[in-house]
């Protein structure tokens, strides 16, 4: 196992080296740059020149290139120009990070706890109403973009009904204490209730425009897989052996089937940020997706690379995670 | 955990602030927020374009325009105790001209209006500063010109503790990867405003400012001022109809009549910009020809434009400045719409059925344009209706298209500009005063030099009227004689606020103070 991880680790450095590579050069083969979007009308040749001598952006790509390995060898992956100029792009990556973590973790809590306890009973009670009723809900949460579910969630619970908040993670005139930047989290542990209280509102429409696709996906592998494990010639023994329905359906049924589940809630994780890029926008939510949106529409270069590698990090370090839950669950896993 | 105390004004964004030290800003969002931290000698009167007095209560100046004696407020200190007083003016100039090599790109407004640093003073406006009594400061510039001492108003020019600057290396700018990275000081500014700087959370993107208790003016009558940064515009308007922020800025002109029936205000204020479509001889040889360029300005129908286009108080644009700059020349009528009179224009130039390579910006509104191709569709449309051929380009804003504009490589394009002070040459002289780097071509204009040194003279000029006089010739000359590109309109921009907001001034340099807003009069 540990060979299994140090390998997929040693394969992850060579992933973000040649992504990095990619993406450096990627991005300064786009149209415009930082310098048009710091001079706006401001810009004569001159301007621009100085600016870009200034940025090292007059250098050919390659030697900007090996300065920024250099750098990052030396845990400098630049400064931000616009997202929030002059902080460092890593330091941007771990403020912005907790948002997006605790937004994700809210609507994968949301996805699971509905979608396999509902794709667990829909299977069970198939052509059932509530079979019907979880398949058309899974078809909605598939279909509608994010983004537009994100905008419905807000235009009526937020600004028609004014029952949540429109955007934001807290209120600002909260005099909250940070300290992970999990707001929620924060809250309870300084047992500024409100805080917490307020954050958790903020977070109730991101969380669930955010849960929809994974909700609709998690629900629908769940019911597949419970259908076809109902079916397996095991479950019939372990009925033939007298074993009571209770523990069929835990050791045996939900057991086997949540085996491609677990692989999918692994799979939504690299979902959930992409999703997140819409929702956090649309939310002004203030996460790595935002910061990500932000960046590109600015030209932020050391923020992009740095957020897009660290989204490539956190896929692949997740999936090794799904990896080694899978063979916690599956002992057969482990001996191969 | 404690609530505050009073109400704030709290002001949706649409970005994040630079930083917080006004020299090294550059956008609008910093300076909204540095604005209310720090002051100028000079100040703008709330409402207009006027340049009235703020940290100096008077100034004169030798017969040549060269040596200014700023005469100081004396019960002025900044937010950290120390004093002000001539020598923090002095310190404040001599700091903002002595910048690293980092710091000269990043001061873009000290570069724009002084030219140069300590390092090559025989570019730089700026001469040198001395503190002749405890409340007179004196400023030498090298040569006299229309800008000084208005530039003073810039809130990047503001006068900042000396005691702060020096604790957190104010001037300790640094090229890093390809960004500045900033001092201390940046994020703790000291001014002497009516507001001081309390925080900002990063994690929630707010910025919280909090009432200076020993302001010498008037006492701001909102206790706190709150910016929360929100970049989307329908999310700011949706805040604002929430109740959860009490205003924001540019509201899309669509959406004024909503926000207004909503029970929002909507703050419209006098225009100070100017929308123009550029032409670019250099690209385009046929543009060179007068004949050419009037025939594509009799094309448009500007009326028209302006009425369906661009929001209520909008105008024709009858030179390249709004009226309310000294050197406006008030006698020029608009270029009347005439499609019949382009044709025959055109064909007396030999150029019917040329072609234009037209390009507009996506991914951006400005002021003067609220929606680029809204407008630009409108344009295109009469020059077409002549008989040009359009070739239509586009690019982002940041993706590509001012680089376009500035390397030339667009026959014609929308473009526009909102001045930062008052003044002719901040208009004029930006677009044709400098020869060699200009979007208009002028150089390759057999006029280009000699309109390039009118302007500089007409800036040089130390009498007041003799120098409006000059720039109202040289606007006579360039709408009639030169016609380097076709000024469009001039377009108010609003700010909306909820319907409790009260005291709020708009200002046509978009340089609002709110110290005298208060929500529901609390």
């Amino acid at each position: 196992m540990i060979r299994f991880i140090v390998r997929r680790l040693i394969a992850m450095v060579g992933v973000v080296l040649v992504l990095s590579l990619l993406l450096f050069f990627w991005l300064r083969s786009l149209p415009g740059g930082p310098v048009s979007a710091i001079l706006g009308e401001r810009a004569t040749a001159s301007r621009r020149a100085a600016l870009e001598a200034a940025l090292g952006l007059d250098q050919p790509v390659y030697v900007q290139y090996l300065k920024f390995l250099e750098r990052a060898a030396q845990g400098n992956f630049g400064v931000s120009t616009q997202v929030l100029p002059g902080t460092d792009a890593l330091d941007i990556f771990w403020m912005r990070l907790p948002a997006t973590l605790e937004l994700s973790f809210f609507a994968l809590v949301l996805a699971t706890s509905l979608g396999i306890p509902l794709g667990y009973f829909a299977a069970r009670r198939r052509g059932s109403v509530l079979d019907n009723t979880s398949i058309v809900m899974s078809l909605i949460g598939v279909a509608v973009p994010v983004f537009f579910t994100a905008f419905m969630l807000k235009y009526f619970f937020a600004v028609q009904w004014n029952l949540l908040p429109v955007s934001g993670r807290q209120d600002p005139g909260l005099d909250a204490t940070r300290i992970t930047g999990f707001f929620v989290l924060d809250g309870i542990m300084t047992r500024e209730w409100d805080a917490a209280g307020n954050a958790l509102l903020h977070l109730v429409l991101p969380s669930l425009a955010l849960a929809t696709i994974p909700f609709a996906v998690i629900f629908r592998i769940t019911r597949a897989s419970v259908l076809d494990v109902l079916d397996e010639d095991y479950v019939r023994t372990a009925e033939a052996k007298g074993l009571t329905a209770r523990t069929i359906r835990g050791r045996h049924v939900l057991r086997n089937a949540m085996l491609p589940v677990t692989t999918i809630i692994g799979l939504q994780v690299g979902g959930l940020l992409a999703g997140a890029v819409l929702t956090e926008t649309v939310f002004a939510f203030g996460g790595i997706g935002q910061a990500l949106y932000e960046a590109f529409k600015d030209k932020d270069y050391a923020v992009l690379q740095v957020l897009i590698m660290a989204a490539a990090v956190i896929y692949v370090l997740v999936n090794l995670l799904v990896d080694i839950s899978y063979a916690i669950i599956d002992p057969r896993v482990r001996t191969r | 955990m404690r609530a505050r105390a009073a109400v704030p004004f709290t002001f949706g964004a649409a970005g994040a602030p630079e930083m917080f030290d006004p020299l090294y800003a550059t956008d609008g969002e910093t300076f909204r927020v540095t604005r209310q931290m720090f002051e100028g000698l000079l100040d703008i009167k709330p409402g207009s374009a006027e340049v009235v007095p703020g940290l100096a209560t008077e100034w004169t100046s030798n017969e040549d325009g060269t040596v200014w004696d700023f005469t100081l407020r004396d019960d002025v200190k900044f937010h950290d105790g120390t004093d002000f007083n001539a020598e923090a003016v002095c310190a404040n100039f001599e700091r903002m001209f002595d910048q690293n090599e980092a710091g000269q790109v990043a001061a873009e407004y000290w570069g724009y209006v002084m030219g140069g640093f300590a390092n090559d003073p025989e570019s730089s406006l700026y001469g040198g500063c001395e503190a002749t009594d405890e409340f007179t400061a004196q400023v030498t510039i090298t040569r006299a010109t229309s800008g000084f001492p208005t530039m003073l108003t810039l809130s990047s020019l503001a006068m900042q503790s000396p005691t702060a600057m020096e604790k957190g290396d104010a001037n300790g700018i640094a090229a890093e990867g390809e960004g500045f990275s900033f001092p201390e000081y940046a994020q703790n500014p000291v001014g002497t405003g009516p507001y001081t700087f309390g925080e900002y959370d990063e994690a929630n993107a707010t910025i919280t400012l909090e009432a200076f208790d020993d302001y010498y003016g008037d006492a701001p009558e909102s206790s706190e001022l709150v910016f929360k940064v929100i970049p989307d515009e329908s999310t700011r308007r949706q805040e604002l109809e929430a109740g959860s922020i009490d205003g924001y800025d540019l509201p899309n002109p669509v959406d004024w009549q909503g926000l207004e029936d909503g029970g929002n205000q909507v703050e419209v204020r006098p225009a100070f910009n100017i929308f123009y479509l550029g032409l670019n001889p250099e690209a385009n040889p046929v543009l060179k020809d007068l004949k050419v360029r009037q025939a594509l300005y009799h094309a448009l129908d500007r009326e028209q434009i302006v009425q369906s286009q661009l929001p209520e108080g909008a105008e024709v644009a009858t030179q390249f400045m709004p009226s309310t700059v000294s050197g406006y020349n008030s006698s020029l009528e608009p270029y009347p719409y005439d499609p019949e009179k382009a044709k025959s224009l055109l064909q007396e130039a030999g150029a019917e059925g040329m072609t234009l390579t037209f390009a507009f910006p996506t991914d951006v509104t400005r002021p003067y344009m609220p929606d680029p191709q809204k407008l630009y569709d409108a344009l295109r449309t009469n020059l077409e209706d002549v008989g040009v051929k359009v070739e239509v380009v586009s690019a982002s804003w940041n993706g590509g298209y001012l680089d376009n504009v500035t390397a030339g490589k667009y026959d014609a394009y929308l473009l526009g500009w909102t001045g930062d002070y008052n003044a002719a040459f901040n208009f004029i002289g930006t677009f044709f005063g400098n020869l060699k780097e200009n979007d208009f071509g002028t150089e390759v204009m057999p006029w280009g030099e000699q309109l390039a040194q009118d302007l500089q003279a007409a800036d040089a000029i130390v009498d007041d009227a003799e120098r409006a006089a000059a720039f109202e010739t040289i606007n006579q000359q360039i709408m009639e004689e030169y016609l380097p590109g076709l000024p469009i309109s001039h377009s108010p921009p609003a700010l909306v606020v909820g319907p409790e907001v009260e005291g709020l001034i708009p200002s046509p340099l978009t340089a609002e103070e709110f110290s005298t807003v208060s929500v529901g009069g609390q």
